[in-house]
């Protein structure tokens, strides 16, 4: 009688122990195994349309670094994606889900866009300088809005920011149809800067890349060694400690905002004044949400971002490849990156907890 | 003036009606407290899986009735925005990711999956994706004898395609479930205070799973009545394009309430096809961001008034962990 109670209220087959000892090495060995992962589950997609996935991903590597063309090509595309990581890790650090960078981006844009267009006359550099602040303070604007009323009334930040885009890339078509259309085209067009908006070239690349690595720099060390930092991140963690410690937390929320929309608007300066030398709807192009994925994968630490966004542009720069060579639409790179994301946030689980599997010896 | 008026209503709810979707299955999802914003990624999944699906049937049928395709096309789409709202709960619930960025990484992911699969399904038919007359007619409005011929009312009510009817009787369902139900009350107790729910012998992440996936399913129909019923059964790329964070704003519009959620559809459905029928002399670029700019106004005019009753579930967005309570 007994054993048969026993027996019913056996331990479960598998129960869940959180671990904090696991090493840093040990845990990014998780994360590149789900990185793989996905790639693997990538590469049946391939294969199901008929495809080797090994020759499409070496098609994929080759048409991003083989060629001094390309490599130029995956670094334009790596400058916008790491500036934009740069700018959410900030926000994300204190959990304001800032997925309005697309929006900031291309206020930036349209702010250095107006001197590029109507004061083109202003010598060289003064006139870049005057872009490069003017984008910043276009960029902070609108990603300081949402921040005011998430700091005054708690308004759902996740939609102001991401409504934003939408706003934004409204006026920038408005721009292109109405007031700013170039009058020589007959299509709804912005007419290309003149070369005194236009960014230097350092080893074949615009000058932004010296500059977003900069930023990878002061990003790194304005998070974890300053106490503007320091704030974000108990803000982050919880903000009813944030009080009892006497910070301001509106304060922190509104400040942290503004630099990242700045940095934000500054990567939209670097992509009219550096990559398309014009303003159009694909200039931020999808790069304020991929962004997200960086940051995110990056645990937010600037220095990573550099390798995962090289990473992603490989990626992006190279589907364009496999879609001509292989016909392979290059949404595929958009699925991969997904996928990458999603196996990494189910990866953290192992990375936390252990699972500890019933032993055959109690029974 | 009265025809203009009554065009305007009619062009509001087929507008409408993908966000009415929408925001039903994200309401169900949040009533879970899982708070999914990969609204927009399962749409596009369904968007393209609907579309798959009838043309499919169109092509293995040996004489295609366009009912039966609107059938086929829920199923399917369904059935793949449940996928996505799958992944979402593995992650989020058995590995207790973070809500936020799990539902971002799906709404990137399902708008990939969507793009790639329309385009490939283009390459296969040489060209672009579309199905034909018969099936296209199924998804066009009813004619129901008698009743639709009743002037003004017939033209008000009982004009619109099937999808119409089904999302408002899904709203329906869901408000009965919801607030009628044993199933419902268990399902408002696991999103308010799952640890409570659990105590009281609620399998938590039952429930959890359920809501989440079966509104992820109701979102798919949503974005398959933008590709069959907005697009006309022909692949758009990028055709869902913000519709699901509407949705997604729109439940906070609809305070949670599947009936509000009418309302919400109606006259977002109405913002989005205005500058088709009151010209205001003012940029179409600029029109077409009213829903947005609105949207906006809705949300601060909430966080604005803070009733008590007019709060989302308390555990919104929270993972729940048993071992930590």
């Amino acid at each position: 009688m007994k054993d048969e109670i026993v027996k019913k209220h056996k331990e479960p087959f598998v129960r869940i122990a959180k671990r904090t000892d696991i090493s840093p090495r040990r845990a990014w060995i998780v994360r590149i195994v789900a990185i793989l992962l996905a790639l693997f589950v990538g590469g049946v997609i391939i294969s199901s349309l008929g495809h080797n996935p090994f020759s499409v991903y070496g098609e994929l590597l080759k048409g991003s670094l083989a060629s001094p063309t390309a490599r130029r090509e995956t670094i334009k595309t790596f400058v916008p994606l790491l500036g934009a990581a740069i700018a959410i890790a900030p926000a994300f650090k204190m959990k304001f889900w800032n997925i309005g960078a697309e929006g900031q981006i291309l206020a930036g844009a349209i702010g250095a866009s107006y001197f590029a267009l109507f004061h083109s006359d202003i010598p060289h550099v003064p006139l870049l300088i005057i872009m490069f602040i003017a984008a910043a303070v276009c960029g902070a604007i609108v990603g300081v809005i949402p921040a005011l009323f998430k700091a005054r009334w708690e308004t759902n930040e996740t939609l102001f920011t991401l409504m934003l885009n939408y706003i934004i890339l409204g006026i920038v078509k408005y721009l292109m149809n109405g007031p700013w259309k170039d009058p020589t085209s007959g299509f709804p067009k912005i007419a290309m800067f003149e070369a005194s908006a236009k960014l230097p070239k350092v080893l074949g690349v615009h000058i932004g890349w010296i500059i977003v690595l900069v930023f990878a720099v002061l990003m790194f060390f304005y998070m974890t060694r300053s106490k503007q930092g320091y704030e974000i991140a108990v803000v982050g963690e919880s903000e009813k400690t944030a009080k009892y410690a006497g910070m301001n937390v509106s304060k922190i929320i509104i400040r942290t905002m503004i630099i990242s929309g700045a940095i934000a608007g500054i990567v939209g300066f670097f992509s009219v004044a550096g990559a398309n030398y014009t303003l159009n709807e694909n200039t931020a192009g999808g790069v304020g949400f991929t962004a997200i994925t960086v940051a995110w994968l990056a645990k937010l630490n600037p220095f990573v971002m550099i390798g995962i966004s090289f990473g992603l542009s490989i990626l992006t720069k190279g589907s364009n490849t496999i879609q001509t060579a292989f016909k392979i639409p290059k949404s595929v790179a958009e699925i991969i990156t997904g996928m990458i994301l999603l196996f990494i946030l189910g990866c953290e689980f192992f990375i936390n907890y252990r699972l500890v599997f019933r032993s055959r010896k109690g029974e | 003036m009265g025809n203009i008026i009554m065009n305007l209503i009619v062009a509001a709810v087929l507008a409408g009606t993908p966000l009415l979707f929408g925001t039903l299955g994200e309401i169900l999802t949040e009533k879970s407290g899982n708070l999914n914003l990969g609204v927009e990624g399962m749409m596009f999944m369904g968007s393209i899986a609907g579309l798959a699906g009838a043309m499919k049937y169109e092509a293995v049928a040996a004489n295609p009735s366009g009912s039966v395709a609107v059938l086929v096309a829920i199923i399917c789409a369904f059935g793949c925005g449940v996928l996505g709202a799958l992944i979402y709960s593995i992650i989020t619930v058995t590995l207790r990711a973070n809500q936020n960025v799990t539902g971002l990484a799906l709404t990137i992911f399902g708008t990939g999956f969507a793009n790639f699969f329309g385009e490939v399904l283009g390459n296969n038919a040489g060209g672009y994706a579309a199905v034909g007359d018969v099936v296209k007619a199924g998804f066009s409005n009813v004619n129901i004898p008698v009743l639709s011929s009743i002037p003004v009312i017939g033209r008000l009510v009982f004009s619109y395609n099937s999808l119409v009817y089904v999302g408002i009787i899904t709203a329906i369902i869901i408000a009965v479930l919801l607030n009628k139900t044993r199933i419902g009350l268990n399902l408002r107790a696991v999103g308010e205070n799952p640890s409570t729910a659990d105590a009281a012998g609620i399998n938590v992440t039952k429930y959890k799973y359920l809501a989440t996936c079966i509104g992820g399913g109701i979102c798919g129909i949503g974005g398959m009545y933008v590709s069959m019923v907005t697009c006309s059964g022909i692949w758009v790329h990028n055709c869902v394009s913000g519709k699901g964070w509407i949705a997604v704003a729109l439940v906070i519009f609809a305070i949670w309430r599947p009936k509000r959620a009418l309302l919400g559809g109606l006259i977002f459905g109405l913002l989005s096809i205005m500058r088709l029928y009151i010209p205001l002399k003012i940029p179409m670029q600029i029109y077409d961001i009213f829903p947005y700019i609105a949207t906006i106004i809705v949300l601060i005019a909430i966080s604005l008034r803070r009733k008590r009753e007019n709060q989302p579930p308390a555990s919104l967005g929270l993972a729940y962990f048993r071992e930590e309570r």
